[in-house]
């Protein structure tokens, strides 16, 4: 099988509209959690919500970046999808070395063009206006991945995954097995989102595993997870194909694993999430004193955390406990479908840059859940041990729903 | 235990009933969650409808502590500022 390696990063994330600000803000700690402020829904001027914070992109201007008619055809979600795959294609150089029928675009989306959906549907159903004719186009989940492949006219397998908050994971595990199996020579990976609806946000509330102070995973005190939004795109390709046009070679997706708990639609199991990395590892073929980092699904909520930590030591062991750990949620925010590409990209520049970013949210050990075994990076970011350069990226969904990524920094 | 408090109840136990598809007969004040198979989403749905009822909201802090269906039934009355009846010795 095909060795693939990355070429091409993009991203549009509350903490940088470009790879090198996203890059900066891991590194130094800077989050993009801020105050939600006066939603233009709210009624009687209150959100109605116990909490008042999440990760939005600051200052996102469609137009700058895209033709009237694709502002017109969007939702936010996909605008995302475009302008972070735009980044990582050009990176890449992508459009002038592959031909486009051996292209995939293959993405994570989970909830689509939800605001389009919701803003229509309050219009029909209060005041049974008419339903703006582009509702369908803005809202289909798909949509990202559509507008890529018209963006770039890429021909190949194009399609959407949706599983949650692993969707951007599952969504670049099956493009790395396209492209290691020769399926495609390249692919367009990763996910986006824009869940920062009215709606959304009070949904979320209702179900109560929202922080009402801010996001710190694996911390004594949680007390939930920030949502945020975003997008992150990858090019990813065969390493063969990398060489021959010598293009910067950014890392290697070595493994892949998936499992489903099967038990509960929001309480996760410690089974099902060690079965996924296991299966990663074995993938990877790789053996667990290979692992030099892991970057957590690390929700910040009681149940996640918890039962994530159970799991990395189920997985591993002895060697559970001396693994570097880290969330890095408390920056960006847990951007549901997107989320997943968002930690691979923090991951892959971990491993780039030999510095492992530190779990954002709390700095001291004292402040960790003693209950919590593991090794969790607070403060500093820290060192990569070289001969350790195999990573882990864990998104362990609602609905039991898990998918690790396996990453290693790149030598010849 | 005055009207009110009945009330109450009955429409506490209304709702856990048809939450777990029970007929409310089968549902008592002393029955636990584990025992009527209350998991961790049925008590948020749960929460969310008795919320709804009573035009109350129940804290994050109060929702972890509740056990058993007389724990609904009496944090209901709490936040309602309704007197609270006295435990049987």
């Amino acid at each position: 099988m095909k060795r693939v390696v990355i070429t091409g990063l993009g991203c549009l994330t509350p903490i940088g509209s470009s790879v090198s600000e996203f890059q900066n803000a891991l590194f130094s700690g800077w989050s993009g959690i801020g105050p939600i402020g006066v939603l233009p829904e709210a009624i009687d001027g209150s959100n109605g919500i116990r909490f008042n914070q999440m990760a939005a992109i600051p200052n996102f201007d469609p137009d700058v970046h895209l033709t009237s008619s694709v502002v017109t055809a969007t939702n936010r979600t996909a605008q995302y999808a475009i302008v972070a795959a735009r980044q990582a294609v050009k990176q890449a150089n992508l459009m002038k070395h592959h031909a486009a029928e051996d292209i995939a675009v293959i993405l994570g989306c989970s909830t689509g063009g939800r605001s389009s959906e919701e803003v229509e549907t309050a219009k029909l159903y209060y005041r049974n206006a008419r339903v703006h004719p582009l509702t369908v186009t803005r809202t289909m989940a798909s949509a990202g991945a559509s507008h890529i492949s018209i963006d770039l006219r890429i021909t190949g397998p194009v399609f959407a995954i949706t599983t949650a908050c692993a969707s951007a994971t599952h969504a670049m595990g099956l493009a790395f097995q396209m492209v290691r199996s020769g399926a495609v020579t390249a692919a367009i990976t990763g996910g986006h989102e824009a869940p920062l609806t009215f709606g959304f946000l009070r949904a979320w509330d209702s179900i109560r595993v929202v922080s009402p102070t801010s996001c710190r995973p694996f911390a004594k005190d949680r007390d939930g997870m920030t949502l945020g939004e975003g997008a992150a795109i990858f090019v990813i390709e065969t390493l063969e194909s990398a060489r021959a046009r010598n293009a910067e070679i950014l890392g290697e997706i070595v493994g892949f694993g998936m499992s489903a708990d099967a038990t509960h639609i929001t309480q996760p199991q410690p089974s099902g999430a060690a079965r996924a990395m296991r299966k990663a590892l074995a993938d990877a073929n790789s053996f667990p004193e290979e692992v030099g980092y892991i970057n957590a699904h690390g929700t910040g909520t009681q149940a996640n955390d918890s039962v994530e930590a159970v799991a990395i030591n189920e997985t591993f062991g002895e060697l559970g406990p001396t693994i570097p750990v880290s969330s890095t949620k408390g920056l960006h925010g847990h951007s549901m479908g997107a989320t997943g590409a968002v930690e691979a990209l923090a991951t892959i520049l971990g491993l780039k840059e030999g510095k492992l970013p530190a779990n954002a949210g709390i700095t001291t050990k004292d402040q960790v859940d003693p209950n919590i075994n593991l090794d969790i990076i607070l403060g500093e970011p820290r060192i990569l041990d070289p001969e350790k350069d195999l990573a882990l990226s864990n998104s362990l969904a609602f609905g039991g729903l898990n998918a690790v990524l396996a990453f290693r920094r790149y030598t010849e | 235990m005055e009207m009110d408090e009945l009330e109450v109840e009955r429409r506490c136990i209304d709702i856990i009933a048809r939450s777990k598809l029970l007929s409310p007969t089968a549902v008592t004040r002393e029955m636990t969650f584990d025992q009527l198979n209350i998991d961790s989403l049925d008590k948020i749905n749960i929460s969310f409808e008795v919320e709804e009822v009573f035009s109350i909201t129940i804290p994050d802090e109060a929702l972890t502590t509740l056990r058993t269906v007389g724990d609904v039934i009496e944090g209901v009355l709490r936040l309602r500022r309704l007197p609270i009846p006295e435990p049987v010795p």
